[in-house]
């Protein structure tokens, strides 16, 4: 399963940048799109558009605007400023047109607390205005799903906080969207759960569903998107595909030395001239080059001797790194 | 996809997508009915909720009624002279609807918006702000009909109900329970934590006490009896036993009017709050 995921198709011809035909058939088209609360600017104008059948990331850091603008996109929260224009519609008047054909996954939970698990999906349908009968034979093969069916008759209080979660994303998918937006999905799933989310979006990504996704896990990010964007403080700090973002923002190998003392990786700061760049962390220092052996060689070759040290490629980690001078996960 | 028809069971061949705009936009779109029908999918596993509301009333009209009557003698209401328990029963039947359209739109909603945090799920689909007002307003009033159904019955078993007028009680019932539910529900938007209930607490009992459901509004010296006039609850009293007596007047006219008035602007500041809150 983990392996049908990896098999991110690479590049996509839209990815890098989309050309103005792309503009038309878009699914989502932002154009310094901004979000005000109050005086404070959660989202500075950020560009971009989705196109159909791609998967599109957002990542950054807390409090980067992910949610704000996934907020906006649901028509869920008027947007300041800018156009924003989903499904060719707008957002401000067609708010139910839009919503009939997208499915959500919230940040937060916000499954039913006073129904039970299969009531849950059915009622949502219901909102939806699926037929009754409808509802329920798409709740019971969507509870299969997210391997729930045994707690169907149970209330959601008494499930898990990954219970819920898996529950959150099923319901998500019982209107049978054409977008599915996916804010922080995986975060509270077992790694099997993980997996086997990522394996099911992939197959409904095959199925033509764009999907919209935030994550601060970058393999997520590096194994289902097409495209991403890093945004940092509300704006983008780069956009791309994950190759073309490593391959522009960073080196193709990294070395990680830790060291035991403080002391002893204050020392070891001596060791950056011997790669193109170095970045510094509270706990080991990276060596960014393109030749990982080479440098280690070099490192030993100057008497330094690390605790632990790994050459490894680089990631959208690194990339983030870079950009936003912090980790995607702390 | 979502996007074909689905036929709604409970309206008919309507579309599934196509938004119908109600002209009065207060009412919501068809969806709200999906509202009422979270209410009945929660109900349904907890009816003993509904039936201890629905006894009520028999307990009321019995304990105050009987109790009450064979301490107070007739009453003169206008050129009439009327037994007590007649006297109180469409005093009971006003105060009634407004506590049970209280309780749905205080407590209630202020659990669904700060703790449940129902509604931000509900908005991620095809509904509106106005539809879940709508839908939580129908609900409110589905519920308040049959507590006053219930009270008319046991009105109409214990005697109480003098003319065949009385059967008029019933929609306007449901008018004083939707001016209460709508303000509300508007009061509730407010309210930041379960202290703030002190104060809707300080409103409410006072006005369930002196609103001339006991006893007529002419033991109160003058100005307190102008107090007490404006209080929406006397509006709900007046309408409701003057038609109960079949003693009709114009300012029975004025109360509906304040009543249907009080509840549509209920529902629309409602509406503007809950926007500005789940939809920030
Ligand atoms: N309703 C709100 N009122 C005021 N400020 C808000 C509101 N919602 C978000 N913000 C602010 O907007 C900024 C962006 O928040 P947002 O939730 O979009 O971040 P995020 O990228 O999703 O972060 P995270 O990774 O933590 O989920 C934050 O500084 C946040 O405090
Ligand atoms: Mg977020």
């Amino acid at each position: 399963m983990v392996a049908a995921a990896r098999g991110t198709p690479g590049a996509v011809a839209s990815a890098a940048a989309p050309s103005a035909g792309a503009q038309d058939t878009a699914l989502v088209v932002a154009r310094g799109l901004v979000k005000r609360f109050g005086q404070f600017t959660a989202v500075g104008g950020i560009d971009f558009e989705i196109v159909p059948g791609e998967c599109f990331g957002f990542l950054g850091p807390n409090g980067a605007g992910k949610t704000s603008t996934m907020r906006m996109i649901s028509c869920m929260s008027p947007a300041s400023g800018g156009t924003l224009r989903v499904l060719g519609m707008d957002p401000a008047t067609d708010g139910p047109r839009i919503r009939a054909r997208l499915g959500l996954v919230p940040q937060e939970d916000s499954l039913d607390l006073e129904l039970t698990v299969l009531d849950n999906l059915i009622l949502y349908a219901r909102y939806f205005d699926i037929p009754k009968a409808e509802a329920r034979r798409r709740a019971a093969s969507l509870l299969e799903l997210a391997q729930l069916s045994e707690r169907a008759r149970d209330k959601v209080e008494s499930l898990s906080g990954g219970m819920k979660r898996r529950l959150t994303i099923a319901r998500a998918l019982v209107s049978q969207p054409d977008l599915l937006i996916l804010d922080e999905p995986t975060t509270g799933l077992d790694p099997q759960a993980r997996h086997l989310l990522w394996d099911r979006l992939y197959r409904l990504k095959q199925e033509g569903v764009t999907l919209l996704v935030t994550t601060h896990y970058m393999e997520e990010a590096e194994q289902l998107c097409d495209r991403l964007v890093i945004m940092d403080h509300g704006r983008f700090a780069a956009h791309g595909t994950p190759l073309e973002l490593i391959g522009r923002y960073s080196t193709r190998e990294v070395v990680e030395l830790r060291f035991a003392t403080p002391r002893e990786q204050a020392d070891a700061l001596a060791l950056g001239e011997t790669a193109q760049r170095m970045e510094v962390l509270p706990d080991r220092i990276l060596l960014y080059t393109a030749d990982g052996d080479a440098v280690l060689a070099e490192v030993h070759r100057r008497g330094y001797a690390p605790v632990s040290e790994l050459v490894r490629r680089s990631t959208l980690e690194d990339v983030f790194l870079r950009l936003t001078g912090r980790r995607l996960v702390d | 996809m979502s996007t074909t028809p689905a036929g709604d069971t409970t309206r008919g061949t309507t579309s599934g997508t196509t938004l119908r705009i109600t002209p009065a936009a207060l009412l919501g779109s068809r969806r709200a009915v999906h509202m009422v029908e979270r209410n009945v999918y929660v109900y349904r596993r907890s009816w003993i909720f509904l039936v201890s509301g629905f006894f009520e009333p028999f307990f009321y009209l019995l304990s105050i009624g009987i109790g009450m009557s064979s301490l107070v003698g007739p009453l003169r209401v206008g050129a009439e002279t009327v037994a007590y328990p007649v006297f109180v029963a469409p005093g009971l039947l006003a105060s009634s609807a407004m506590n049970g359209a209280l309780f749905d739109s205080t407590f209630n909603l202020f659990h669904k918006l700060k703790f449940a945090h129902t509604y931000d799920a509900v908005l991620s689909t095809p509904l509106t702000v106005a539809d879940v007002v709508a839908g939580e307003m129908g609900w409110s009033l589905l519920r308040s009909g049959l507590y006053a159904l219930s009270f008319m019955c046991a009105m109409a078993a214990l005697g109480d109900a003098r003319t065949s007028w009385a059967a008029l009680c019933y929609p306007e019932a449901l008018l004083v329970a939707f001016a209460f539910s709508a303000v509300g529900m508007a009061t509730t938007t407010y309210l930041r934590g379960w202290r703030d209930f002190e104060m809707v607490m300080l409103a409410i009992v006072p006005m369930f006490l002196f609103s001339a459901t006991f006893y007529p509004l002419s033991v109160y010296p003058g100005w307190l009896q102008a107090v007490v006039r404006l209080t929406p609850l006397y509006q709900g009293v007046a309408l409701l036993r003057g038609t109960d007596l079949g003693s009709f007047q114009w300012a029975m006219a004025g109360h509906a009017a304040y009543l249907a008035i009080l509840g549509l602007v209920g529902l629309a500041a409602t509406r503007a709050r809950l926007g500005r809150l789940l939809l920030p």
